[in-house]
């Protein structure tokens, strides 16, 4: 299979890279980008791990080709935290200890943030659904949703 | 060991700092099994078998081998045969030999230049099998005429004329049952189910392996232990311990899952043969069909209780099945079934049984779970008959510091009297239920374990304090291990960083179970302390010029030991750090040991559920969780524990179970149908953690990460039969089983 050539833009910066026609843009920014903050949790779209926003739009990264996203503006965990500074959602997941072995944790900073972008101030079960798609085994959620309602919080009231 | 601390006034421990590894795992930074590289990496991929029984006739690798791309292929034959029977069971699982044991059990193994050529490289060899008869249910393999998983692997324990799949028997217990069941005024006999789930860790098994020319080997990868990956390794490599090094990367969630080993040796068989750093990262279907479930369960518990609610006697049966190779699981959950009761009689009575399903790894208080389920729903049903009220007569029957424990122990200090009476005075226990709801608790228990353990910590000459630990941080273990370090030094958390060493850096620790790592690498942490402090001691006396027994370690620094001794300002930390290289060199202190007295773990919960009577689905509708921490080190994380242990335990009861087909293949070996709750399943957990001091360490320090998977199983169960008026004897109540139970009227 002949490689394709794909012009894009990721966390702000212009990214050209050649993929095979079949490979998942997880592998790309894994492999081929060394943008391994997106894991690979079942490479099937169930578990939200590798979600990364696709012109702003949440996806799994598993389900999304590289051949796709030629044109397209893609943000990842690694462009969350602005020179160097801590979303208030990373700080916050950091102070409500919502992490425990942090493998899910860039998966659910993405969706979270990007619930918070169209909808500042959701209820819990907002959250709770919004999250459905991002599985985390250790934390049981709870901490993520205080976390998560305590960063949007200081971002309303910054 | 100096117990003399249990009134002490905390400075650090107990608060509750950021974690030292935050800010990398919330950045995308933190590097876990699958994200290290090596120059010249190739991808290696296991073939598995689609069987779930049957003879390798043959495996014909040529045609992988000529492939353009493919550097080498394994089998078997490629490991050491191993000559006693734990290691070849390490060995056989990891790669088969002569027999495929269950569906997904590895049989050969390639590595090529990328992903595509290892996959088109797995289907170019060619393996003749010979179907064999297999068993998957535990109560079908110990029939008399049961298809045998592996023959000749029963112990002597096992009595004569038993099905030869049943591999050990225990038994537990004291007193008359007979006596016992004839001073009850009822007798409740019942069986339960419960079915194998998995771990479920987000992140697949994954190594890197790098093995060179000259003998040595260095390997990343994700695990609960790296120095067990190491002797594995060794031993089916044939390679010496000490040209392995292994470097545990960060975990992504194991739960007890990642203590087993699976891919290490097959990655550094291929990397010797290929001579080239090899990579192998399993898929979730693979992380299902070939890597640790729990055992499956087949159950009878017999209980007798008087009309005020004393517990007379107590039996349990257990049938538990581990898969393809024998396990001792079916001991703990015989050990662990009435641990909680204080009992005159009680007597357990355990089996493992072989069946063709994956080798049972460690889950969280492994085989607790199930007997402990069995047992709280039938004292839950004699509640209800007897018209009793549940958290009474668990109070009545407590077992308590002086009980003779069903499993042999006489118990020291333990919390679970305090736990059962914070759970009766919270406002949960009181709050009103509507329609179709209900509510249940349950006890729970977990021995916790100690072992061997080592720890290094090196006093830096800015007067920071490098801590050097040999157990992976799966749950925020490195910011309670800082905690203790800052405690016991008196300087702050901040100058503190703890690491996780490799293999050649530090001595042997064992591997993060048991919920040892905080109790044992928190004891060795607190030692190592002492010796470095009493070497700042030493060096502060030479500058004094007094004797060593004059100077003593108060607030971080080192100071007279009263009037007699001198008048000298304190002298801190930093400043005997600043000058050591003049005072005699380098500032460290290290332990070694085989850490005891950990202290056993009782928690309580308490649920609300409702049941949809359309649908047969439950929502949990309220959770509350219990514990005995001893002494909470990091209170987030021991929460975090709470939480997550009882969410695993909530999936357990309601929806997670490995179905099989009758052709014995796995038929959900997926997120999709392999449901593990989400967000938008759960309530808030709430949690209470108390704190009754366990004698065997200086803090009072538990092991708290096991005991929340325990009681949520009859908890939910209990609630189940109050919400819907029926009781279910097996696992999981999920929606359709629901909905039968209803239906039958």
């Amino acid at each position: 299979m002949k490689s394709i050539h794909v012009a894009t833009q990721i966390n702000g910066d212009a990214v050209e890279f050649v993929c095979a026609p079949d490979e998942p843009l997880l592998d790309v920014l894994r492999n081929r980008l060394g943008l391994t903050g997106a894991k690979e949790g079942c490479g099937t779209g169930d578990c939200g791990a590798c979600t990364v926003t696709l012109n702003g739009r949440m996806v799994c990264s598993c389900l999304v080709l590289g051949a796709e996203v030629d044109g397209a503006e893609i943000t990842t965990i690694e462009g969350m935290a602005a020179e160097g500074e801590l979303h208030p959602l990373q700080q916050a997941f950091i102070d409500h200890a919502a992490l425990q072995c942090g493998v899910c944790t860039p998966g659910i900073l993405v969706a979270a943030k990007n619930l918070l972008d169209h909808n500042p101030n959701p209820s819990d079960t907002e959250l709770r659904y919004w999250l459905a798609g991002n599985l985390c085994r250790c934390t049981g959620y709870d901490k993520i949703i205080a976390a998560v309602q305590d960063a949007a919080h200081k971002m309303r009231t910054a | 060991m100096d117990t003399g601390t249990k009134a002490r006034v905390f400075k650090q421990v107990g608060t509750r700092p950021a974690r030292p590894d935050g800010v990398d795992k919330v950045t995308g930074r933190a590097m876990y099994g699958a994200d290290m590289v090596a120059p010249g990496m190739l991808t290696g991929r296991i073939l598995r078998s689609p069987h779930a029984h049957a003879q390798i006739v043959s495996i014909d690798t040529s045609a992988a081998e000529a492939m353009p791309g493919v550097k080498a292929v394994v089998t078997g034959k490629d490991l050491i045969a191993q000559d006693n029977d734990f290691m070849r069971d390490i060995q056989e699982n990891v790669l088969a030999m002569g027999k495929a044991l269950y569906d997904g059990h590895a049989v050969a193994a390639v590595a090529a230049v990328d992903a595509a050529t290892a996959k088109a490289a797995l289907k170019a060899i060619t393996v003749t099998y010979k179907q064999l008869p297999h068993v998957t249910d535990v109560d079908a393999a110990m029939k008399a005429d049961a298809p045998i998983v592996q023959a000749g692997r029963s112990l002597e324990t096992v009595p004569k004329g038993m099905s030869a799949n049943v591999t050990n028997q225990c038994e537990f217990g004291h007193g008359d049952l007979a006596t016992g069941f004839a001073k009850a005024d009822l007798v409740l006999e019942r069986s339960f189910t419960t079915a194998a789930t998995h771990q479920g860790y987000i992140e697949p098994h994954a190594c890197l392996v790098s093995a060179t020319a000259d003998g040595k080997a260095d390997i990343w990868c994700c695990t609960q232990g790296h120095y067990n990956v190491r002797a594995v390794c060794a031993a089916l490599s044939g390679m010496e311990g000490s040209q392995i090094r292994v470097t545990a990367s960060e975990i992504g969630g194991g739960f007890g899952g990642k203590t087993a080993v699976f891919i290490e040796p097959v990655a550094l068989a291929l990397s010797r043969k290929s001579g080239r750093p090899v990579k192998i990262v399993m898929t979730r279907d693979e992380v299902f069909k070939a890597t640790g479930p729990t055992v499956t369960t087949s159950m009878d518990v017999k209980i007798g209780m008087t009309k005020a609610g004393r517990i007379t006697a107590g039996q349990a049966i257990l049938r538990y099945s581990g898969g393809a190779f024998p396990t001792g699981t079916v001991e703990m959950g015989a050990s662990a079934a009435f641990a909680a009761y204080d009992l005159d009689a009680v007597h357990t009575l355990g089996w493992n049984v072989l069946t063709n399903r994956p080798k049972e790894a460690a889950y969280r208080a492994p085989g607790a779970p199930q007997a402990i389920y069995a047992v709280e729903s039938v004292v839950d049903e004699l509640c209800q008959q007897l018209n009793l009220d549940p958290l009474d007569v668990r109070l009545k029957n407590a077992a308590k510091k002086g009980t003779l424990s069903s499993y042999g122990p006489t118990f020291d200090d333990i919390g679970l009297v305090a736990t059962l009476e914070a759970a009766k005075k919270h406002p949960h226990y009181s709050a009103p239920l509507g329609k179709n709801q209900g509510r249940g608790l349950s006890a729970g228990f977990w021995f916790n374990f100690g072992g061997n353990t080592s720890v290094s910590m090196t006093v830096n000459t800015d007067g920071t304090v490098s801590v050097a630990e040999g157990n992976p941080d799966i749950g925020g273990s490195r910011a309670s291990i800082s905690l203790m370090a800052a405690e016991e030094l008196g300087i702050g958390y901040d100058k503190i960083r703890t690491i996780i060493a490799d293999t050649a850096s530090l001595g042997h620790n064992d591997i993060t179970d048991g919920s040892r790592v905080t109790f044992s690498v928190g004891l060795a942490t607190i030692h190592a302390a002492r010796d470095v402090i009493k070497k700042m001691c030493h060096r502060a006396a030479r500058m004094w010029g007094i004797d060593d027994d004059a100077v003593e370690w108060k607030d971080g620094a080192a100071v007279p030991a009263g009037d007699n001794a001198g008048k000298f300002p304190p002298m801190p930390l930093a400043e005997i750090a600043a000058s050591s290289h003049q005072t005699g060199g380098p500032l460290a202190g290290h332990h070694e040991f085989t850490a005891d007295g950990a202290g056993v773990s009782f928690g309580v919960h308490l649920c609300d559920v409702e049941v949809d009577p359309e649908t047969g689905m439950t929502t949990v509708l309220r959770y509350t969780v219990f514990q005995d921490a001893g002494k909470a080190v990091h209170p987030d994380y021991v929460e975090g524990q709470m939480q997550g242990g009882a969410v695993q335990g909530i999936g357990w009861a309601l929806n997670e179970e490995y179905i099989y087909g009758a052709d014995g293949r796995l038929q959900n070996a997926g997120f999709l149908d392999y449901r593990v709750p989400v967000a938008s399943d759960l309530p808030k957990i709430d949690t209470v953690i108390l704190e009754i001091p366990n004698p065997g360490h200086p803090y009072g320090v538990r092991g708290v990460g096991e005991t929340p998977i325990v009681p949520p199983l009859a908890a939910l169960s209990n609630a189940m039969s109050h919400a819907i008026g029926k009781r279910l004897h097996s696992l999981p109540m999920s929606p359709p089983r629901i909905l039968k139970v209803l239906s039958e009227g």
